[in-house]
């Protein structure tokens, strides 16, 4: 199994004429076939998009039409930041059960307000800002190379893009491949946390064992350590290992992630490491041996 | 970013916010003129710095004398010799750092009598997705000392966005700042005043510390500071007016321009990275065998040569560099795009330092063949570690 997205996962690109969103759409096309099923422009609607291959693919006026007319289960978002919010809404009012923002930048106070909409929904969103997910050899969403996956038995979890990628790379070069990876985004306000993936990578049967990545700046990584000591409590454990990113980092700057900031004495990489490792996570110094590290662990 | 107490207080003042009256200087010969625009007996002269602890901050230069950068001032030879003392001169404090700030501006603001000093501030609370107040009855002092000694002297209050302050959100914050009467009628219109910039203007964090209640029970704002979300900033011409270059480092300012998240440090190895995660992640191996790195570096996700090119430059600006780690993994960026970047900035800057180059992800093989077939002195890494490695030795044996 893997979680959220499969072979059957239907796919609407909200910005899909774009550099970007073409670009993108044409990859996930290559990839095993994921199933984009069309665009979003509001001035386009009626007309085709042709991939690079010369496949043919509707353009709908709204996020709603397109829903109704390929009953597309998930929509992927490259709409630039000034707009990307109501972009969001939209997807959320047209209840596409799985949104996934990739747009980099979009003001904090806009998705102040997407996340009040979003709470009171059944969608579920993943970034923005974040690389998408994948299930290798099944479906590609968002903007992840897919030449570095593997089919295989880790779970990855990040809150960093490209760190996501290392996981990944690793773990594939590791020879043990993964089920799903899901890049959560670096903003402070998203739609999705660490505790909701751990959560289905726990529930997941093929999901051997779980890498979670995560950077300074806010309690997410102590929340979900809490999440997984009180798992681990029920019973329910995977051997898993973590990886804090911003050791380094100098408190009181912004590290690129809007995120990534250590303020108020909070959201330090000490504390989030001794908190993993109370939970049980082998956290790796080095973010070049999490692959290493995990065949390790697997071994006891 | 960031903007100076003075701009912070015009903009609450827009809003309805209770401040004093005051003027901003840029040179000694305004001072005058401005003491002349206050009523007195009292007037506080403030140094004008990016950074807090201002009050508690010194002077590097001795002329500058003993105070720190607010003083007090009883009459108007007073407000004129302080302004030339501090005007032109550097001020450290515990947030600047050793090399302090040049104090470019001075502010002349009306004193105040001050009954009580009390702490709010307005920022995005990341568990709740929501606006949220943090009150506390300790105004005036550092608020993160605060936080470290009596957490429970601090209360944090999100705000529903979709109702914005209630009369009962404005009750529980008079009753967490501990006002009654008319300082209590004072807060309740000053937290849906302050809620309503807030949310108006995309602020960041707005900060009072300390909001004063004076001894006619009043409120008034004494000191503010205020960021803005660097996102939000198109649609908000009139607050990026309010920007002052002279406050940021000259690397990073050319950086901003190019769209690069640059921030310098103190280390010899200069980081060039995709990702925020992997930028920190570059300099925390770096640490890890044995070196600092210079900088932080994001180049992003949809960066072309030129744009590479610039990053490189930037790095080069710094004269602690003694090597260079271009650590790409390619989602979005392509590896021969980076590759050819970096070959012409090599050849653009005459690059006379170690530079070590790993390149993964889309288009590998194609970026990797443009390094080697470059005829130049670029030295080639597998992987993160074995980059991390090379780079540190690199730098080690020069």
């Amino acid at each position: 199994m893997s979680i959220l997205i499969d072979k059957n996962t239907k796919i609407l690109t909200q910005g899909m004429t774009g550099k970007t969103g073409s670009f993108h759409t044409n990859q996930a096309l290559d990839y095993f076939g994921t199933q984009m099923v069309g665009g979003i422009h509001p001035k386009k609607g009626g007309t085709n998009w042709t991939s690079d291959k010369g496949q043919e693919l509707p353009i709908f006026a709204s996020v709603a039409e397109g829903k109704e007319k390929t009953g597309a289960d998930a929509s992927v978002i490259y709409v630039p930041p000034a707009g990307c919010g109501a972009a969001i809404i939209e997807a959320i009012e047209a209840e596409i059960p799985l949104i996934v923002c990739i747009t980099e930048g979009v003001p904090v106070l806009d998705m102040v307000d997407v996340k009040a909409k979003l709470d009171k929904s059944s969608s579920r969103l993943i970034g923005p800002n974040c690389p998408g997910l994948m299930t290798p050899e099944q479906c590609k969403i968002g903007i992840m190379p897919g030449s570095i996956f593997k089919k295989g038995s880790v779970g990855v979890v990040s809150r960093s893009g490209t760190l996501t990628y290392e996981a990944v790379y690793q773990t594939s070069v590791e020879g043990l491949g993964q089920t799903s990876a899901v890049g959560i985004g670096g903003d402070p306000v998203k739609g999705t946390e660490f505790i909701d993936v751990l959560e289905m990578f726990l529930a997941d049967d093929e999901t051997e064992s779980i890498i979670m990545i995560g950077e300074i700046g806010g309690s997410a990584e102590e929340e979900a350590a809490q999440f997984l000591k009180d798992e681990a409590k029920k019973g329910r454990k995977k051997p898993m290992v973590g990886f804090i990113a911003g050791r380094t980092a100098p408190p009181g700057r912004t590290m690129g992630h809007a995120g990534a900031i250590v303020s108020g004495g909070k959201g330090g990489a000490e504390d989030k490491i001794a908190a993993m490792e109370e939970a049980g996570i082998t956290v790796s110094p080095s973010p070049a041996r999490l692959g290493v590290t995990m065949t390790e662990v697997l071994k006891g | 970013m960031n903007i100076h107490e003075h701009q912070a207080k015009a903009v609450l003042k827009e809003f309805g916010a209770p401040v004093a009256d005051g003027v901003a200087v840029f040179s000694a010969d305004e001072a005058a003129a401005a003491a002349d625009k206050l009523p007195g007996p009292l007037w506080v002269v403030k140094s004008q710095i990016h950074a807090g602890g201002r009050g508690k901050g010194k002077f590097k230069e001795a002329d500058a004398g003993e105070k720190g950068g607010v003083r007090l001032a009883f009459s108007k030879e007073e407000v004129i010799s302080n302004v030339g003392q501090m005007l032109g001169k550097t001020l450290v404090t515990h947030q600047t750092g050793p090399a302090g700030k040049q104090v470019n501006r001075i502010y002349i603001e009306d004193g105040a009598d001050i009954k009580t000093e009390l702490y709010l501030s307005l920022l995005v609370d990341r568990a709740s997705g929501q606006p949220a107040f943090v009150a506390s009855t300790e105004g005036g002092m550092d608020i993160e000392e605060v936080a470290e000694s009596t957490p429970e002297k601090i209360i944090t209050l999100p705000i529903d966005p979709t109702a914005g302050v209630t009369d009962a959100d404005a009750n529980k914050l008079c009753d967490a700042l501990g006002l009654e009467g008319t300082a209590r009628e004072d807060g309740i219109a000053l937290s849906k005043i302050l809620y309503k910039a807030f949310i108006e203007k995309d602020m960041d964090m707005l900060e009072i510390n300390p909001l004063i209640v004076m001894e006619n029970e009043r409120l008034r704002v004494l000191d503010a500071k205020v960021s803005f979300d660097g996102n939000a900033l198109f649609r908000h011409p009139d607050i990026m007016e309010l920007r002052d270059k002279t406050e940021e480092d000259e690397k990073e300012i050319e950086a901003s321009e190019w769209d690069l998240a640059y921030i310098a440090l103190e280390g010899t190895i200069g980081c060039m990275v995709n990702g925020a995660g992997l930028a920190m992640a570059t300099m925390d191996i770096i640490k890890l065998y044995g070196e600092e790195p210079a900088n932080f570096c994001d180049v992003g996700g949809g960066a072309n040569a030129e744009k590479v090119a610039a990053a490189f430059k930037i790095i080069m600006k710094d004269p602690a560099v003694k090597g260079i780690l271009v650590n790409i993994f390619g989602g979005i960026m392509k590896c021969d795009v980076i590759a050819e970047g970096v070959l012409q900035a090599v050849k653009e800057t005459n690059l006379a330092v170690p530079l070590v180059v790993r390149l993964e992800g889309t288009n590998v093989e194609k970026g990797k063949e443009i390094i080697a077939n470059s005829g130049l002195n670029v030295i080639p890494a597998n992987d993160l570690d074995d980059a991390a490695q090379k780079i540190v030795a690199a730098v080690k044996g020069a």
